[in-house]
């Protein structure tokens, strides 16, 4: 089924009887061509891209609980391209380009508003920092603006600028930067797959792989045994646990990030801003709600909450920066678990074992990258080599000394 | 979450900062043979389990002690906390 203005008009003539599932709930076959473990954002879209860009249909998405269970569901929803690294910015400049012409690729309404993001700055060091960045941003295409404190206050009266500590002495600006209905976007990726043969299968659960001479051929489940030629995790969050059963470790933590979301209010705030002193981001829902975070807690934990230290240290970084928002009374919160890499990128790459492949390490970057992260693990699995712009995302990296450091803070995965 | 510092005693987990893996304590020989992959593995491989996890967590706002927690990654319940100290000399490090 096509969704159109035309099919709104139609059902809604005929008492919405129309409809129809969004996508099938398929039995597993025995066997498939790919199997993708993991059915949040980057499993979906991987799925997505290989039916629909590289005629890949004999695939299966092996999900452990429902659809958009896990991150794709509990980010705070921004979109960006605003990297320096020459292995980075190219590659989310890609997945910029394809949620520019997402809705209309996969016929479903992911609400994409690139409503702008602005990096504030506080020091005039940060501000050279920043016009670095943004040069590099303007090479790839991405497009940035170098904001004076006029400029800004033009755009967002609202701001502490004469806070004492952290003055406030512009913004680095992404317009095509923004928010995207997050849940949207797995249930459109999941949809497109479904309509070209790929089999979604929920409460599936990968109990182990089937590794003999070094070659995997492939899964045990909770729903029997799945045989393939191709097996790729997507697996963001739980990736340790899942290759361990592979008998691998990671360059790998997990880490928990809180997010928040306040009462619904009047619009108030034009796009996302980001705190450039302390870990504070925030935009507005459509809905009307704050939704913001700030740093991840620290700790190794699978649990998805956080502690208390941490939502402190978020809402001071939302009142150093904008104190209207103090009397916004907050609605809810909760964690999402985070792959922490060994220098905050992420990986998308072969494994040692053959037909065993690897998508995972997106630190807290998983959601703006989800629809290049897709593409460009359908492309490693359908042409066996990597896309250009992933082409560094490798698991040997540390090993051969070309780490891509965004912050250049070292091996220790809770600093990035 | 609450540590429970052996000599300080209960302490908010905010007066601390987390290095990681109690793995780190057991740094490799930099002049045996195939130091460059064990160095490798110990800097950037961890161990990283669903349950029981043992890490080193460093007393910045208080004593400026280390001390190996031990913890659950599922629950978050502290289960021991001993001094980093005792741990590396339990491992047979003499320093």
């Amino acid at each position: 089924m096509h969704y159109s203005a035309l099919k709104i008009f139609l059902e809604g003539l005929t008492g919405n009887r129309g409809w129809g599932r969004v996508w099938r709930e398929p039995e597993p076959k025995p066997a498939y061509d790919i199997v993708i473990v993991g059915g949040g954002g980057h499993g979906l879209s991987t799925a997505f891209y290989l039916s629909n860009e590289f005629g890949l249909t004999n695939v299966a998405v092996l999900e452990k609980g429902w659809l958009g269970s896990g991150n794709i569901g509990r980010n705070t929803t921004i979109i960006r391209s605003n990297y320096l690294l020459e292995g980075n910015q190219p590659f989310y400049e890609l997945s910029m380009k394809l949620w520019e012409g997402l809705e209309q690729s996969f016929n479903y309404n992911a609400m994409v508003s690139q409503r702008g993001i602005l990096n504030l700055y506080h020091s005039d060091g940060q501000r050279d920092a920043f016009a670095r960045r943004g040069n590099a941003m303007r090479m790839t295409g991405a497009g940035a603006e170098l904001l004076d404190r006029a400029q800004l206050e033009k755009m967002v009266p609202f701001l502490d600028y004469e806070n004492a500590r952290f003055p406030i002495k512009g913004a680095l600006y992404q317009p095509r930067g923004g928010t995207v209905r997050h849940d949207a976007v797995a249930w459109g990726y999941a949809r497109g797959a479904d309509r070209k043969g790929v089999d979604i299968l929920q409460n599936c659960e990968v109990t182990g792989f089937d590794i003999a001479d070094g070659t995997c051929t492939g899964v045990q489940t909770s729903r029997g045994a799945i045989r393939a030629k191709k097996i790729v995790v997507c697996a963001a969050g739980s990736s340790s646990r899942v290759m361990s059963l592979a008998g691998m470790r990671l360059p790998i933590e997990s880490h928990v990030l809180q997010a928040f979301v306040s009462e619904g209010l009047k619009p108030v705030i034009p796009g996302v801003i980001t705190f450039g002193a302390g870990h504070f981001y925030i935009s507005q829902s459509d809905k009307g709600g704050l939704v913001f975070g700030g740093d991840i807690d620290g700790y190794n934990t699978y649990a998805q909450r956080g502690n208390l230290p941490v939502v402190e240290d978020v809402c001071e970084g939302g009142m150093a920066v904008m104190p209207m928002i103090g009397r916004a009374r907050l609605l809810r919160m909760w964690g999402g678990v985070m792959d922490m890499s060994m220098d905050g990128s992420p990986f998308i790459d072969r494994t040692h074992i053959g037909g065993l492949y690897f998508n995972g390490g997106w630190c807290y970057g998983g959601f703006k990258a989800t629809p290049a992260s897709g593409y460009c693990t359908a492309h490693l699995l359908a042409k066996d080599e990597p896309h250009p712009v992933a082409a560094a995302y490798r698991l040997d990296r540390f090993r051969r000394g070309v780490p891509i450091d965004e912050k250049g803070a070292g091996a220790q995965p809770n600093l990035h | 979450m609450i540590i429970d510092h052996p000599l300080l005693g209960p302490r908010d987990a905010a007066e601390f900062v987390v290095k990681g893996d109690a793995s780190l304590i057991d740094r490799p020989d930099g002049l045996a043979e195939g130091a460059g992959d064990a160095f490798h593995d110990y800097l950037h491989l961890r161990d990283n389990p669903a349950g029981v996890h043992r890490e080193l967590w460093y007393h910045e706002h208080g004593d400026r002690s280390w001390l190996v927690v031990t913890r659950n990654t599922l629950t978050h319940e502290v289960l021991k906390v001993e001094l980093a100290r005792d741990a590396a000399r339990a491992r047979g490090r003499s320093r």
